[in-house]
């Protein structure tokens, strides 16, 4: 089905699921996932074609409500569990480059 | 004494519910420095709400079906202004804004929230091992674990610290706890219990559930928390009817099957098969008629399993980021920062499931991993649709094993991913089951065995729980 997981995929990997791994966890990740990838193979030999893929148990249909105003979450509260406020914003690094 | 004795009791004005209390809390004391069953404990609140109840009753008033009794709360279900910690060190001291739906409704019914029960990080585990707070030990003999990854709340119910507690079922999470920990544990239908205030794991999968020390009990908890809750666009319309009733009906013509592949497979301990061949005749004794069948695909569950749920897992926690809520790492900018923050804030299972989620759903491998596993999802319903045109409810083991010493499987992810293997079909098809005591197997530990019902068919899993309950093994 696929190559032994690598080094470089698992920096690839952690790259797009922003984890800053360390040099040990890279190396025990390629090793470990390795593993794992191994065992799941079992499902390659299946044959499949034809078979619908399932998302989910239940039907899901759409679901509306009336376009009504409701309360949302309370401001302040949810603020006071932010990491760095400011003016009733997040407020994070810096994201774009100084022009 | 059972949830429901208290319950009958409190309501009746017989006993109080802040002695009944109390008598939890003494028990909580002398052992929860052994087995750290909590993440928190919530002594003081629960005195108060014990208080109320008992002032209500003193008034004329019902406080409602669970009145009085201790409930312990899995620490990934939201409690407004009450820190909710996942067991990850991501989360530590946030104080959610809201209150999940299933916590509402246990405060409604005249429960008296006792604590937040430790879990494995994110659900993810087998064992509470994963907790960053540190590992839950099984009251039966604690070198061993409880489980996972509910194993705080299987733990607070096998203690006595609580006689009912919830837990959340993504692949197994609450059946093989309560198995290792000798007491009941269900996963309901999905859809039947309300997410809202779940704190995600795999959003296909995940499901609350009760623990009780009888089967009555964890009815008696499921009638609460069951029914459509307009803030979970997954949860049912038409919810099960009341189960308590359906107790007392037996198993008379009911048609039970035995489920091969998770009963007759290597892994599965001797005396774990006993039980469950054990069970099955004491339900034939009861008036059903017992088969063997086979869920072919059930073999593939498992590698299905470890594909779905990572990769649901790895969109579903994108949202710590270390922006709205949560731990933060500094850094000069903001993906940085958020890698960072991800790295320091999430423990190795988290992380390699992650790993593994995002690899599966990655460019070049999605249809030869996500995709494959969603078919293979499609092929275990198939599987069960066909044995259930003449089966009502099917048995299997819970767990292959007794409870475990604790870091036998720590340094081998393949190995805490083997415990699921029994569990995770019926999460697959999105369908009932329950774990129920059934015995003791090696060095005397308790051994569950599980009941598996259609989508819905919680009625007669529940006929066929008290059965096995009854004629004890």
């Amino acid at each position: 089905m696929a190559d032994p997981i690598t080094r470089a995929d698992v920096e690839h990997v952690a790259a797009l699921a922003r984890l800053a791994l360390s040099d040990d966890e890279l190396d025990r990740f390629a090793s470990e996932l390795g593993v794992i990838l191994e065992h799941v193979e079992d499902i390659a030999t299946l044959e499949l074609d034809g078979v619908e893929p399932t998302a989910h148990p239940i039907q899901l249909m759409n679901v509306l409500r009336a376009d009504e105003v409701r309360a949302t979450l309370p401001r302040d509260e949810v603020l006071s569990q932010a990491p760095d406020v400011e003016d009733s914003r997040f407020r994070v690094p810096r994201i774009l480059d100084a022009p | 004494m059972t949830a429901t004795d208290i319950a009958r009791s409190v309501r009746a004005g017989d006993r109080r519910a802040r002695d009944v209390l109390e008598e939890h809390l003494s028990v909580l004391e002398q052992r929860e420095g052994e087995l750290h069953a909590f993440t928190l404990v919530l002594a003081d609140d629960a005195r108060r709400a014990a208080d109320a109840i008992d002032a209500d009753v003193a008034r004329g008033e019902d406080p409602g079906p669970l009145a009085g009794v201790p409930v312990a709360i899995k620490d990934n279900l939201c409690t407004r202004g009450v820190p909710t910690t996942c067991g990850s060190r991501i989360l530590a001291g946030w104080q959610p804004p809201y209150t999940a739906t299933v916590v509402e409704r246990i405060v409604a019914a005249g429960g008296v929230i006792v604590g937040k029960a430790n879990c494995d990080e994110f659900a993810m585990g087998s064992s509470t091992e994963n907790s960053a707070f540190g590992p839950t030990r099984n009251p039966h003999d604690p070198s061993r674990v409880p489980g996972g990854s509910s194993g705080g709340s299987a733990v607070a119910v096998a203690a006595g610290f609580s006689a009912l507690a919830l837990g959340s079922d993504t692949g197994g999470s609450i059946r093989q706890p309560a198995a290792l920990c000798g007491v009941v544990g269900v996963k309901p239908t999905y859809g039947t219990v309300s997410r809202y205030g779940l704190v995600a794991f795999a959003s296909s999968l995940d499901q609350v559930g009760p623990f009780g020390t009888t089967v009555a009990d964890a009815a008696l908890g499921l009638d609460v928390i069951a029914g459509h809750d307009p803030r979970d666009s997954t949860s049912i319309a038409d919810p099960v009817g009341a189960l308590v009733p359906e107790l007392e009906r037996g198993v008379e013509g009911l048609r039970i099957g035995v489920v091969e592949e998770l009963t007759d497979v290597d892994g599965v301990q001797p005396e774990v098969r006993a039980a469950v061949e054990r069970a099955a005749s004491a339900l034939e004794g009861a008036g059903a008629t017992l088969d063997r069948v086979s869920v072919p695909n059930a073999r593939f569950a498992l590698s299905a399993y470890y594909l779905i749920a990572p990769a649901e897992a790895s969109s579903n926690l994108s949202r710590y980021d270390g922006v709205r809520y949560g731990l933060r790492v500094d850094a000069p900018d903001v993906a940085a920062m958020n890698a960072r923050t991800r790295a320091a804030g999430f423990g190795s299972e988290v992380k390699r499931r992650i790993m593994l989620g995002t690899y599966a759903l990655s460019a070049g491998y999605y249809d030869a991993y996500y995709g494959k596993a969603q078919r293979v999802r499609t092929l275990v319903i198939r599987d069960f649709a066909r044995v259930y045109e003449r089966c009502d409810a099917l048995l299997a083991p819970t767990s292959p094993t007794v409870a475990f010493p604790l870091g036998a499987r720590t340094a081998d992810p393949l190995a805490m991913y083997l415990s699921d293997v029994c569990t995770v079909p019926s999460s697959l098809a999105g369908h009932a089951a329950m774990s129920v005591p059934f015995g003791k197997g090696e060095a005397g530990l308790p051994v569950g065995v599980q009941v598996l019902a259609p989508a819905l068919g919680e009625a007669v899993m529940f006929r066929v729980g008290a059965a096995l309950e009854a004629a004890g093994p």
